[in-house]
Protein backbone atom coordinates (compact mmCIF):
# COMPACT_ATOMS: atom_id res chain seq x y z
CA UNK A 1 0.00 0.00 0.00
CA UNK A 2 2.73 2.45 0.60
CA UNK A 3 4.45 1.67 -2.47
CA UNK A 4 1.62 2.16 -4.49
CA UNK A 5 0.70 5.65 -2.29
CA UNK A 6 4.42 6.70 -3.27
CA UNK A 7 3.84 5.66 -7.23
CA UNK A 8 0.76 7.82 -7.13
CA UNK A 9 2.94 10.94 -5.65
CA UNK A 10 5.72 10.22 -7.91
CA UNK A 11 3.37 10.20 -10.78
CA UNK A 12 1.39 13.39 -9.61
CA UNK A 13 5.47 15.10 -9.35
CA UNK A 14 5.68 13.94 -12.53
CA UNK A 15 2.96 15.38 -14.06
CA UNK A 16 3.67 18.84 -12.78
CA UNK A 17 7.17 18.93 -13.74
CA UNK A 18 5.63 18.86 -16.81
CA UNK A 19 3.55 22.52 -16.23
CA UNK A 20 5.99 24.41 -16.45
CA UNK A 21 4.29 26.54 -18.56
CA UNK A 22 1.44 27.12 -16.63
CA UNK A 23 0.44 30.82 -16.05
CA UNK A 24 0.13 31.76 -11.99
CA UNK A 25 -3.83 31.99 -11.30
CA UNK A 26 -3.37 34.08 -8.34
CA UNK A 27 -1.09 37.17 -9.13
CA UNK A 28 1.10 38.80 -7.04
CA UNK A 29 -1.09 41.62 -6.28
CA UNK A 30 -3.88 39.13 -4.84
CA UNK A 31 -1.70 37.60 -2.44
CA UNK A 32 -2.31 40.08 0.13
CA UNK A 33 -4.57 38.04 2.31
CA UNK A 34 -2.58 34.88 2.10
CA UNK A 35 0.63 36.94 3.35
CA UNK A 36 -1.66 37.94 6.14
CA UNK A 37 0.44 36.36 9.20
CA UNK A 38 -2.75 34.61 10.40
CA UNK A 39 -2.33 32.32 7.18
CA UNK A 40 1.13 30.83 8.31
CA UNK A 41 0.55 27.31 8.79
CA UNK A 42 3.25 28.19 11.70
CA UNK A 43 3.17 31.29 13.31
CA UNK A 44 4.61 30.82 16.44
CA UNK A 45 7.53 28.03 15.71
CA UNK A 46 8.52 28.25 19.42
CA UNK A 47 4.84 26.98 20.28
CA UNK A 48 4.78 24.40 17.41
CA UNK A 49 7.75 22.45 18.28
CA UNK A 50 7.25 22.46 22.29
CA UNK A 51 3.36 21.51 21.73
CA UNK A 52 5.11 18.78 19.29
CA UNK A 53 6.98 17.53 21.76
CA UNK A 54 4.46 17.64 24.56
CA UNK A 55 2.32 15.29 22.11
CA UNK A 56 5.11 12.73 20.81
CA UNK A 57 6.26 12.31 24.49
CA UNK A 58 2.41 10.88 25.38
CA UNK A 59 0.91 9.12 22.17
CA UNK A 60 2.11 6.91 19.74
CA UNK A 61 2.00 8.60 16.52
CA UNK A 62 4.85 10.95 15.49
CA UNK A 63 5.56 12.74 12.07
CA UNK A 64 4.30 15.08 9.30
CA UNK A 65 3.82 17.48 12.41
CA UNK A 66 5.59 20.59 11.06
CA UNK A 67 9.02 20.44 13.13
CA UNK A 68 11.17 18.09 14.74
CA UNK A 69 13.13 17.39 17.69
CA UNK A 70 15.01 15.26 19.61
CA UNK A 71 15.35 13.44 23.46
CA UNK A 72 13.04 10.80 25.13
CA UNK A 73 10.58 12.46 26.76
CA UNK A 74 9.54 9.61 28.78
CA UNK A 75 7.69 10.62 31.82
CA UNK B 1 12.62 -1.84 4.52
CA UNK B 2 9.72 -1.68 1.07
CA UNK B 3 8.57 1.43 2.57
CA UNK B 4 11.98 3.25 3.31
CA UNK B 5 12.66 2.11 -0.74
CA UNK B 6 9.16 3.70 -2.06
CA UNK B 7 10.05 7.43 0.19
CA UNK B 8 13.36 7.22 -1.20
CA UNK B 9 11.94 6.69 -4.80
CA UNK B 10 9.20 9.23 -3.71
CA UNK B 11 12.41 12.07 -2.93
CA UNK B 12 14.11 11.30 -5.94
CA UNK B 13 11.55 11.83 -8.26
CA UNK B 14 10.26 14.91 -6.76
CA UNK B 15 14.30 15.88 -6.81
CA UNK B 16 13.24 16.08 -10.52
CA UNK B 17 10.56 18.46 -10.75
CA UNK B 18 12.92 21.61 -9.69
CA UNK B 19 11.56 24.24 -11.42
CA UNK B 20 12.80 27.90 -12.69
CA UNK B 21 13.61 30.22 -9.97
CA UNK B 22 12.05 33.45 -9.43
CA UNK B 23 12.91 34.59 -5.72
CA UNK B 24 11.81 32.91 -2.95
CA UNK B 25 11.86 34.25 0.98
CA UNK B 26 14.19 33.48 3.55
CA UNK B 27 12.70 32.98 7.37
CA UNK B 28 11.31 36.37 9.29
CA UNK B 29 14.04 37.44 11.49
CA UNK B 30 12.61 36.93 14.57
CA UNK B 31 13.56 36.42 18.71
CA UNK B 32 11.11 34.33 21.17
CA UNK B 33 11.54 33.68 24.93
CA UNK B 34 9.13 31.25 26.22
CA UNK B 35 7.88 29.87 29.05
CA UNK B 36 6.17 26.65 29.32
CA UNK B 37 4.32 24.51 32.17
CA UNK B 38 2.73 21.00 31.83
CA UNK B 39 0.39 19.61 34.58
CA UNK B 40 -1.23 16.29 34.25
CA UNK B 41 -1.16 12.81 36.34
CA UNK B 42 0.98 14.05 38.88
CA UNK B 43 3.56 15.13 36.56
CA UNK B 44 5.02 18.17 36.52
CA UNK B 45 7.56 19.63 33.62
CA UNK B 46 8.18 23.46 33.54
CA UNK B 47 11.32 25.24 31.96
CA UNK B 48 12.40 28.00 29.50
CA UNK B 49 12.35 27.69 25.34
CA UNK B 50 14.26 30.18 23.25
CA UNK B 51 15.16 30.65 19.54
CA UNK B 52 16.47 33.20 17.62
CA UNK B 53 16.63 33.57 14.09
CA UNK B 54 19.27 36.33 11.77
CA UNK B 55 20.14 37.13 8.55
CA UNK B 56 23.24 37.30 7.63
CA UNK B 57 23.52 39.16 3.95
CA UNK B 58 20.79 38.42 1.60
CA UNK B 59 20.94 34.75 1.61
CA UNK B 60 21.92 33.30 4.52
CA UNK B 61 19.63 33.10 7.42
CA UNK B 62 20.78 31.19 10.76
CA UNK B 63 19.40 30.42 13.94
CA UNK B 64 19.63 29.17 17.40
CA UNK B 65 18.11 27.57 20.16
CA UNK B 66 18.16 26.62 23.86
CA UNK B 67 15.58 24.14 25.89
CA UNK B 68 15.03 23.31 29.15
CA UNK B 69 12.49 20.53 30.26
CA UNK B 70 12.37 20.49 34.64
CA UNK B 71 10.36 17.52 35.26
CA UNK B 72 8.71 15.79 38.60
CA UNK B 73 6.83 13.06 38.06
CA UNK B 74 5.13 10.71 40.16
CA UNK B 75 2.89 9.69 37.50
CA UNK B 76 0.88 6.31 37.72
CA UNK B 77 3.23 3.74 35.90
CA UNK B 78 6.10 5.71 38.42
CA UNK B 79 3.91 5.56 41.59
CA UNK B 80 3.03 2.04 41.02
CA UNK B 81 5.94 0.24 39.85
CA UNK B 82 8.93 2.71 41.04
CA UNK B 83 8.97 5.62 42.77
CA UNK B 84 9.23 9.57 42.25
CA UNK B 85 11.79 11.20 40.99
CA UNK B 86 12.55 14.96 39.14
CA UNK B 87 15.21 14.75 36.29
CA UNK B 88 16.17 17.71 33.44
CA UNK B 89 16.73 17.83 29.99
CA UNK B 90 18.56 20.22 28.36
CA UNK B 91 18.37 20.60 24.15
CA UNK B 92 20.56 23.03 21.96
CA UNK B 93 20.26 23.57 18.57
CA UNK B 94 21.75 25.59 15.46
CA UNK B 95 20.53 26.20 12.15
CA UNK B 96 21.45 27.78 8.49
CA UNK B 97 19.07 28.31 5.62
CA UNK B 98 20.59 29.42 2.48
CA UNK B 99 18.97 30.88 -0.08
CA UNK B 100 19.47 30.61 -3.64
CA UNK B 101 17.07 31.67 -6.33
CA UNK B 102 13.27 30.11 -5.24
CA UNK B 103 15.40 27.12 -3.38
CA UNK B 104 16.02 27.22 0.23
CA UNK B 105 18.74 24.88 1.44
CA UNK B 106 18.93 24.13 5.52
CA UNK B 107 21.21 22.60 7.53
CA UNK B 108 20.04 21.63 11.35
CA UNK B 109 22.08 19.87 14.45
CA UNK B 110 20.69 19.81 17.81
CA UNK B 111 21.40 17.80 21.21
CA UNK B 112 19.67 16.85 24.15
CA UNK B 113 20.94 15.34 27.30
CA UNK B 114 18.97 13.87 30.19
CA UNK B 115 21.07 11.88 32.96
CA UNK B 116 19.32 8.91 31.61
CA UNK B 117 19.71 9.79 27.62
CA UNK B 118 21.19 11.45 25.08
CA UNK B 119 20.20 12.63 21.46
CA UNK B 120 22.32 14.12 18.48
CA UNK B 121 20.25 14.57 15.61
CA UNK B 122 21.03 15.94 12.24
CA UNK B 123 18.71 17.72 9.68
CA UNK B 124 19.23 18.72 5.88
CA UNK B 125 16.04 20.04 3.81
CA UNK B 126 15.44 21.37 1.05
CA UNK B 127 12.21 23.84 -0.26
CA UNK B 128 11.55 24.84 -3.81
CA UNK B 129 8.90 27.27 -5.20
CA UNK B 130 7.91 26.57 -8.26
CA UNK B 131 4.63 28.10 -10.80
CA UNK B 132 5.55 31.87 -9.70
CA UNK B 133 5.37 31.05 -5.69
CA UNK B 134 1.80 29.31 -5.86
CA UNK B 135 3.21 25.66 -4.45
CA UNK B 136 6.24 24.70 -2.48
CA UNK B 137 7.92 21.72 -2.48
CA UNK B 138 10.10 21.01 0.14
CA UNK B 139 11.94 17.13 1.24
CA UNK B 140 13.70 16.45 4.14
CA UNK B 141 16.53 13.73 5.81
CA UNK B 142 17.01 13.26 9.62
CA UNK B 143 19.32 10.99 11.24
CA UNK B 144 19.56 10.60 15.09
CA UNK B 145 22.25 8.75 17.43
CA UNK B 146 20.94 8.42 20.72
CA UNK B 147 22.41 6.70 23.75
CA UNK B 148 20.16 5.10 26.10
CA UNK B 149 21.10 4.48 30.07
CA UNK B 150 19.36 3.68 33.31
CA UNK B 151 20.04 5.04 36.70
CA UNK B 152 21.23 3.15 39.44
CA UNK B 153 22.75 0.36 36.25
CA UNK B 154 26.50 1.80 35.52
CA UNK B 155 26.37 -1.87 33.19
CA UNK B 156 23.62 -0.94 30.79
CA UNK B 157 23.94 1.19 27.84
CA UNK B 158 22.66 1.02 24.37
CA UNK B 159 22.16 2.92 21.25
CA UNK B 160 19.19 3.93 19.14
CA UNK B 161 19.46 5.50 15.68
CA UNK B 162 16.82 6.95 13.91
CA UNK B 163 16.05 8.09 9.97
CA UNK B 164 13.42 10.66 8.98
CA UNK B 165 12.18 11.58 5.41
CA UNK B 166 9.98 14.42 4.84
CA UNK B 167 8.36 14.83 2.04
CA UNK B 168 5.49 17.98 1.91
CA UNK B 169 3.76 20.28 -0.31
CA UNK B 170 2.32 24.07 0.29
CA UNK B 171 -0.19 25.04 -2.79
CA UNK B 172 -2.10 28.23 -2.72
CA UNK B 173 -5.34 27.15 -4.32
CA UNK B 174 -7.33 30.54 -4.52
CA UNK B 175 -6.51 33.97 -2.63
CA UNK B 176 -7.77 33.35 0.09
CA UNK B 177 -7.19 29.55 0.48
CA UNK B 178 -4.19 27.92 1.05
CA UNK B 179 -3.38 23.87 1.54
CA UNK B 180 -0.08 22.08 2.57
CA UNK B 181 0.39 18.56 2.47
CA UNK B 182 3.36 16.40 4.49
CA UNK B 183 4.08 13.02 4.51
CA UNK B 184 6.90 11.62 6.84
CA UNK B 185 8.51 8.15 7.37
CA UNK B 186 10.52 7.60 10.16
CA UNK B 187 12.74 4.30 10.57
CA UNK B 188 13.96 3.44 13.98
CA UNK B 189 16.67 0.94 15.11
CA UNK B 190 18.07 -0.18 18.66
CA UNK B 191 16.87 0.17 22.22
CA UNK B 192 13.42 1.35 22.16
CA UNK B 193 11.49 0.89 25.29
CA UNK B 194 11.70 2.74 28.44
CA UNK B 195 14.14 0.92 30.39
CA UNK B 196 11.81 1.55 33.70
CA UNK B 197 9.13 0.55 33.01
CA UNK B 198 7.20 -2.65 33.34
CA UNK B 199 4.44 -4.90 32.51
CA UNK B 200 2.11 -7.16 34.54
CA UNK B 201 1.14 -10.63 34.37
CA UNK B 202 -0.90 -13.21 36.50
CA UNK B 203 0.78 -15.23 38.75
CA UNK B 204 -1.22 -17.72 38.62
CA UNK B 205 -2.07 -17.37 42.41
CA UNK B 206 -4.67 -14.73 42.29
CA UNK B 207 -2.58 -11.62 41.98
CA UNK B 208 -0.16 -10.33 39.24
CA UNK B 209 3.44 -9.48 39.11
CA UNK B 210 5.98 -7.34 37.03
CA UNK B 211 8.58 -8.15 34.81
CA UNK B 212 10.55 -6.06 32.40
CA UNK B 213 8.86 -4.36 29.09
CA UNK B 214 10.09 -6.00 26.22
CA UNK B 215 10.15 -4.02 22.46
CA UNK B 216 11.18 -4.92 18.99
CA UNK B 217 14.71 -3.53 18.40
CA UNK B 218 13.25 -2.05 15.38
CA UNK B 219 10.24 0.40 14.34
CA UNK B 220 9.16 2.15 10.90
CA UNK B 221 6.60 4.50 10.86
CA UNK B 222 4.56 6.47 7.96
CA UNK B 223 2.49 9.67 8.75
CA UNK B 224 0.48 11.89 5.75
CA UNK B 225 -1.04 15.16 6.73
CA UNK B 226 -3.29 17.18 5.36
CA UNK B 227 -3.71 21.09 6.40
CA UNK B 228 -5.43 24.09 5.61
CA UNK B 229 -6.21 28.02 6.06
CA UNK B 230 -8.71 29.91 4.94
CA UNK B 231 -8.85 33.81 5.32
CA UNK B 232 -12.61 35.13 5.64
CA UNK B 233 -13.91 37.90 4.10
CA UNK B 234 -13.26 39.71 7.01
CA UNK B 235 -9.63 39.73 8.91
CA UNK B 236 -10.16 36.20 10.29
CA UNK B 237 -8.90 32.83 9.27
CA UNK B 238 -10.00 29.10 10.08
CA UNK B 239 -8.14 26.38 10.06
CA UNK B 240 -8.54 22.58 9.14
CA UNK B 241 -6.32 19.72 9.76
CA UNK B 242 -6.11 15.93 9.53
CA UNK B 243 -3.15 13.37 10.20
CA UNK B 244 -3.04 9.70 9.26
CA UNK B 245 -0.43 7.51 11.52
CA UNK B 246 0.71 3.87 10.67
CA UNK B 247 3.45 1.54 12.16
CA UNK B 248 4.85 -1.98 11.85
CA UNK B 249 3.88 -2.04 15.25
CA UNK B 250 0.38 -2.26 15.16
CA UNK B 251 -0.71 1.36 16.01
CA UNK B 252 -2.75 3.29 13.67
CA UNK B 253 -3.84 7.05 14.68
CA UNK B 254 -5.73 9.98 13.47
CA UNK B 255 -5.58 13.44 14.56
CA UNK B 256 -7.76 15.89 13.84
CA UNK B 257 -7.39 19.88 14.82
CA UNK B 258 -10.05 22.66 13.43
CA UNK B 259 -8.97 25.77 14.60
CA UNK B 260 -10.29 30.10 14.07
CA UNK B 261 -7.79 32.79 14.38
CA UNK B 262 -9.40 36.39 15.16
CA UNK B 263 -7.54 39.59 15.23
CA UNK B 264 -8.61 42.70 16.85
CA UNK B 265 -7.17 45.60 16.79
CA UNK B 266 -3.43 44.86 19.03
CA UNK B 267 -5.03 41.67 20.26
CA UNK B 268 -4.97 38.33 18.36
CA UNK B 269 -7.17 35.46 19.61
CA UNK B 270 -6.52 31.79 18.56
CA UNK B 271 -9.10 28.68 18.97
CA UNK B 272 -8.77 25.63 18.18
CA UNK B 273 -9.98 22.02 19.22
CA UNK B 274 -7.63 19.15 18.87
CA UNK B 275 -9.11 15.16 18.92
CA UNK B 276 -6.11 12.42 18.61
CA UNK B 277 -7.56 8.45 18.77
CA UNK B 278 -5.15 5.34 18.42
CA UNK B 279 -5.46 1.81 18.54
CA UNK B 280 -2.75 -0.42 20.74
CA UNK B 281 0.34 -1.54 19.55
CA UNK B 282 0.45 -5.62 18.77
CA UNK B 283 2.41 -6.80 21.79
CA UNK B 284 0.24 -4.16 24.22
CA UNK B 285 -1.65 -5.87 26.53
CA UNK B 286 -2.77 -4.36 30.33
CA UNK B 287 -2.33 -7.71 32.06
CA UNK B 288 -0.40 -10.65 30.21
CA UNK B 289 -1.51 -14.29 31.12
CA UNK B 290 1.54 -15.18 32.72
CA UNK B 291 5.80 -14.44 32.48
CA UNK B 292 7.09 -14.47 29.25
CA UNK B 293 3.49 -14.87 27.51
CA UNK B 294 4.74 -13.36 24.47
CA UNK B 295 8.04 -12.23 22.15
CA UNK B 296 7.48 -8.90 23.07
CA UNK B 297 6.01 -7.53 26.05
CA UNK B 298 4.53 -3.57 26.80
CA UNK B 299 2.19 -1.99 28.79
CA UNK B 300 3.18 1.84 27.88
CA UNK B 301 0.15 3.42 28.11
CA UNK B 302 1.50 5.75 24.90
CA UNK B 303 1.07 2.00 23.33
CA UNK B 304 -2.49 1.55 24.34
CA UNK B 305 -5.73 2.11 22.83
CA UNK B 306 -7.15 6.09 23.86
CA UNK B 307 -8.25 8.71 22.93
CA UNK B 308 -7.11 12.45 23.85
CA UNK B 309 -8.75 16.18 22.92
CA UNK B 310 -8.97 19.22 23.97
CA UNK B 311 -9.06 22.89 23.52
CA UNK B 312 -6.60 25.84 22.72
CA UNK B 313 -6.89 29.27 23.69
CA UNK B 314 -4.37 31.97 22.92
CA UNK B 315 -4.14 35.72 22.98
CA UNK B 316 -1.32 37.25 21.47
CA UNK B 317 -1.16 41.50 22.38
CA UNK B 318 1.19 43.80 19.97
CA UNK B 319 3.15 45.50 22.01
CA UNK B 320 4.51 47.77 19.41
CA UNK B 321 5.10 48.20 15.93
CA UNK B 322 7.86 50.38 14.47
CA UNK B 323 8.13 48.75 11.48
CA UNK B 324 8.69 50.73 7.95
CA UNK B 325 9.49 50.06 4.44
CA UNK B 326 13.51 49.60 5.09
CA UNK B 327 13.19 47.57 8.49
CA UNK B 328 10.94 45.63 10.92
CA UNK B 329 10.45 46.31 14.34
CA UNK B 330 7.47 44.83 16.23
CA UNK B 331 7.08 43.12 20.01
CA UNK B 332 4.04 40.87 20.96
CA UNK B 333 3.31 38.77 24.38
CA UNK B 334 1.22 35.63 24.03
CA UNK B 335 -0.85 33.25 26.15
CA UNK B 336 -1.62 30.27 25.06
CA UNK B 337 -3.57 27.67 27.06
CA UNK B 338 -4.24 23.97 26.36
CA UNK B 339 -6.64 21.52 28.29
CA UNK B 340 -6.28 18.22 27.16
CA UNK B 341 -8.04 14.91 28.42
CA UNK B 342 -7.08 11.40 28.48
CA UNK B 343 -9.17 8.58 28.41
CA UNK B 344 -7.57 4.78 28.04
CA UNK B 345 -9.65 2.06 26.20
CA UNK B 346 -7.65 -0.92 27.92
CA UNK B 347 -4.85 0.66 30.47
CA UNK B 348 -6.24 -0.05 34.17
CA UNK B 349 -5.59 2.19 36.71
CA UNK B 350 -3.38 0.01 39.27
CA UNK B 351 -3.68 2.64 42.25
CA UNK B 352 -6.99 0.84 42.86
CA UNK B 353 -6.29 -2.00 44.68
CA UNK B 354 -8.23 -4.98 46.18
CA UNK B 355 -10.47 -6.26 43.35
CA UNK B 356 -9.44 -9.07 41.01
CA UNK B 357 -6.96 -8.16 38.55
CA UNK B 358 -8.06 -7.18 35.29
CA UNK B 359 -10.98 -5.32 36.69
CA UNK B 360 -9.62 -2.23 38.17
CA UNK B 361 -10.73 1.09 36.52
CA UNK B 362 -9.29 2.52 33.24
CA UNK B 363 -7.05 5.16 33.63
CA UNK B 364 -8.08 8.66 32.56
CA UNK B 365 -6.08 12.01 33.61
CA UNK B 366 -6.80 15.73 32.66
CA UNK B 367 -3.34 17.75 31.64
CA UNK B 368 -3.32 21.72 31.48
CA UNK B 369 -0.07 23.17 29.24
CA UNK B 370 0.46 26.72 29.63
CA UNK B 371 2.96 28.85 27.01
CA UNK B 372 3.96 32.69 27.59
CA UNK B 373 6.43 34.29 25.44
CA UNK B 374 7.53 37.14 24.31
CA UNK B 375 8.59 37.97 20.07
CA UNK B 376 10.66 40.42 18.79
CA UNK B 377 10.85 40.52 15.06
CA UNK B 378 13.59 42.80 13.89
Amino acid sequence: MNARAATAIVAAALLLAGCSGVEPWVKPYERDRLADPIMSFDRNPVSTSYMDHVREAREGARGAAGSSGGGCGCN
Amino acid sequence: MERRRASLLLISALALTGQAAVGGTLPEERMDALYHFYSGDNVEIDGPSLLVRKNVGQSVSVSGSYYVDSITSASVDVVTTASKYSEERTQWGAGIDYLHGDTTMSVGFSNSEENDYSADTINFGISQEVFGGLTTISMGYGSGSDEVRRRGDDAFQDTVDKKAYRLGVSQVLTRNWVVGLAFETIADEGFLNNPYRSVRYLDGAGGFAFQAERYPRTRASNAAAVRSRYHLPWRAAVAAEYRFFTDDWGIDAHTLELGYTQPRGRLTFDLRYRYYTQGSADFYSDLFPYQDAQNFLARDKELATFQSHGPHVGVTYTLFDRTSDTRALRGSASLFYDYIFFNYDDFRDLRVTGVQPGTEPFFSFNASVVQAFFSLWF
